[in-house]
């Protein structure tokens, strides 16, 4: 397996994904129980390959491909905390998202989803910090190293993750990181709603820009089931996704900057934020967790007198962002306070499994937007932000100046937006009106059955992308033809950008090593799920 | 020098001459004192875990700004703070932290639990979320919403510096709370 995987890295350097799937209770679907899909995405980041691997036995379970790509590491270690899937060889298999108290494999279908298990104490890590000490030769004691704790409780960690770092003074010689502190079962949760009650869940993956989640879900269900929604739709999809990107930069930076001690700048990238909010609660009533989307469109419309509103926003965004460069961009304390920090190389940042604004930073033009176009992306004007060396500086960059070319897109898209409807007229998909509902027993039907039943997606397994703000946010959908998934993986993009992290702040002084985690914007949401 | 006649303007007290109270006696309870003082100076750590958080980032910032309220003293040191705020999921493996941190703070202490997840678990009701943060430590105020918004967030904090009127203050609250990870 081994060599097939290096021969497979040539063409298809990226390993975007690892699922697991237990057939328990559809074993027409499959010969064994378990199976493990495997996602590629090839070298011109245009062809993606699906690789199936049937498991019989999970204790045997099947050959790591960690020391091919970087990026199965963490995926491995994934499948294996929540189906029991063994991998030979692995460096280092253990739980990853549920705490090591945990009894039993939580994503086996015969797992009982509400059986909680309390947990009542924190590992140390030490059985991950030694080997890599051992590796470079190093001993606590003999080098005068300082273990340091940072998190999970920590402001500069966001609350959820927790690093542990061998100091020598304030070098950082080696790093370990756990996650899962904020595992809360989305891809359970999912088995047990159907795919519009799905919808606020996803809201909380990546909760600073809440939309493009829902956008990203429901466009690969229209996908599953076949579907284009009209092109008010596609528009609207367009303008709130990309006003969500600028949302979602916007937290990062501002943070960031605080994290570095310009607090200024927080104020004025937050003050336009609340306008952004102030639009987005008028539109859908929720600030943070819209859920505007439903398979098959959108809840409503927008509003009348929508397109003024939404300008002043862009521009009290634009004065934010651009006075916000004003102070940082060629200041020099800033300037010496990231560039050449925690840089990271074109081919480790794919390795890793790295996608949006954290692997163009690192020079690598790979944007699904351009790449894989969709939602006439490909009909819009604007540009693709690449940074050169992958520093913290370029990650910041990046988000920068991605945030002016959403704004064009945003402006584009409202000066074309066409009329019609935002939603199929289908009454097997979207909701019938009230009207109907209250005024013919039809509508009163349609609505139980939908309510009931959800959509019914037609059998099969799928995988859908879509260029989040974080980058490329996938769900791989299990259908077994009901209104309830059968099982839903998503592929966040933060879960492996977290999974560098310690090799990026290896050798960095440890002030760095806080911007390093707030330039590549760990989203606890959607990092555990 | 002597400063009593510099720049005095006529009608104005003079604060430099130790006479204002002279002979005047105020009496108080140690409770008032100590109560009015503790409800103007709040100092929250906020245990922000997920979407709750950022919504506090929100209730700190400029348009709603937390420190009208006399709390904008945030602390991420639980040494230092007197109020909790938890904001977000609190997963079984948070849990024991959650616990800790409580613990490191010192009596008197109020704990907010910010938003659904905290309050009841939310819609997340699975096998790796708590079903609500009061089944390991004490809670004084629960905030509806999902996240809830700032107005919310100050509506409690306003709540919590009422109730604080009504509490004897020598006194160490929750002694009697047994939590699931207390032994």
């Amino acid at each position: 397996m081994i060599e097939q995987a290096k021969k497979l890295k040539e063409e298809y350097p990226f390993l975007l994904d690892i699922v697991g799937i237990d057939y328990l209770e559809n074993p027409s679907a499959n010969e064994s129980r378990y199976a493990l899909v495997y996602i590629f995405r090839s070298k011109d980041f245009k062809e993606r390959k699906e690789i199936r691997v049937n498991v019989d036995d999970p204790k045997e379970g099947v050959e790591s491909i960690s020391s091919v790509y970087k990026s199965a590491n963490w995926a491995e270690r994934e499948v294996y905390d929540q189906f029991g899937i063994n991998f030979k060889n692995h460096p280092n298999l253990k739980r990853v998202l549920n705490h090591e108290q945990f009894v039993g494999h939580p994503l086996r279908r015969d797992y009982e989803i509400t059986k909680g298990q309390y947990c009542t104490e924190t590992q140390d890590l030490m059985d991950e910090l030694k080997p890599i000490l051992d590796s470079k030769n190093l001993d606590i004691e003999k080098d005068d190293l300082m273990v340091l704790n940072m998190g999970p409780s920590h402001p500069a960690t966001h609350g959820t993750i927790r690093t542990i770092v061998a100091l020598d003074n304030e070098r950082i010689k080696a790093a370990v990181t756990e996650i899962g502190y904020l595992h809360r079962g989305f891809e359970k949760s999912c088995e047990n709603h159907n795919y519009n009650q799905i919808i606020p869940y996803t809201d909380r993956l990546n909760y600073c820009s809440a939309i493009m989640n829902n956008i990203a879900f429901s466009k690969t269900v229209e996908e599953m089931l076949g579907i284009d929604i009209p092109e008010r739709g596609i528009f609207i999809r367009v303008i709130l996704g990309e006003l969500s990107r600028i949302i979602d930069h916007i937290v990062c930076l501002a943070a960031l900057l605080v994290d570095m001690g310009a607090q200024t700048n927080y104020w004025y990238m937050f003050n336009a934020r609340e306008k952004a909010y102030d639009f987005l609660s008028k539109l859908t009533g929720a600030r943070l967790t819209n859920s505007y989307t439903r398979v098959g469109g959108h809840t409503h419309d927008f509003y009348e007198g929508w397109e003024a509103d939404l300008e002043f926003v862009l521009k009290e965004i634009e004065g934010g962002l651009h006075t916000t460069l004003a102070m940082v961009e060629r200041n020099r304390i800033f300037q010496e306070r990231v560039e050449d920090i925690s840089p990271m190389s074109a081919e480790d940042a794919i390795s890793f499994g790295y996608t949006g604004p954290n692997l163009r930073a690192c020079g690598v033009p790979y944007d699904l937007r351009f790449d894989k176009p969709y939602y006439f992306y490909d009909q819009f004007d604007f540009d693709m932000v690449v940074g050169t060396k992958g520093d913290n500086s370029d990650r910041m960059m990046v988000r920068f100046y991605e945030m002016i070319e959403s704004m064009k897109i945003i402006r584009q898209a409202v000066k074309n937006i066409p009329g019609g409807a935002i939603s199929v007229p289908d009454k097997n998909i979207m909701m019938p009106s009230k009207e109907n509902v209250y005024g013919s027993i039809e509508g009163v039907m349609n609505q139980f059955k939908l309510v009931m039943e959800g959509v019914k997606v037609p059998a099969q397994e799928y995988y859908g992308q879509y260029e989040a703000a974080n980058g490329e946010l996938g769900f791989y959908i299990v259908s077994d033809g009901t209104g309830t998934p059968y099982r839903v993986k998503v592929r966040p993009p933060s879960f492996y950008h977290m999974a560098a992290y310690p090799d990026m702040i290896t050798e960095m002084q440890l002030g760095d090593s806080v911007l390093s985690l707030g330039t590549i914007n760990i989203i606890a949401g959607e990092l555990d799920r | 020098m002597d400063l009593s006649n510099n720049n005095l303007q006529a009608g104005a007290v003079d604060l430099t001459k130790n006479d204002i109270l002279e002979g005047a006696v105020v009496t108080t309870k140690v409770d008032a004192v100590i109560n009015w003082g503790r409800q103007s100076s709040l100092w929250p750590f906020v245990f922000g875990t997920a979407c709750c958080a950022i919504e506090f980032m929100a209730a700190a910032a400029s348009k709603y700004d937390v420190s009208r309220f006399g709390a904008e003293v945030v602390r991420f040191s639980p040494r230092h703070a007197d109020l909790m705020l938890v904001a977000g999921t609190i997963s079984y493996k948070q849990a024991p932290i959650l616990k800790q941190i409580y613990d490191q703070m010192p009596e008197p202490k109020w704990v907010i639990a910010m938003g659904a997840c905290a309050s009841s678990g939310g819609f997340y009701d699975n096998y790796c979320t708590l079903q609500g943060i009061d089944e390991i430590i004490p809670v004084d105020y629960y905030i509806a919403g999902c996240p809830p918004r700032p107005e919310a967030v100050f509506d409690t904090i306003i709540g919590i510096q009422e109730q604080m009127w009504r509490e004897p203050t020598m006194e160490v609250r929750n002694t009697d709370f047994k939590g699931k990870l207390d032994d």
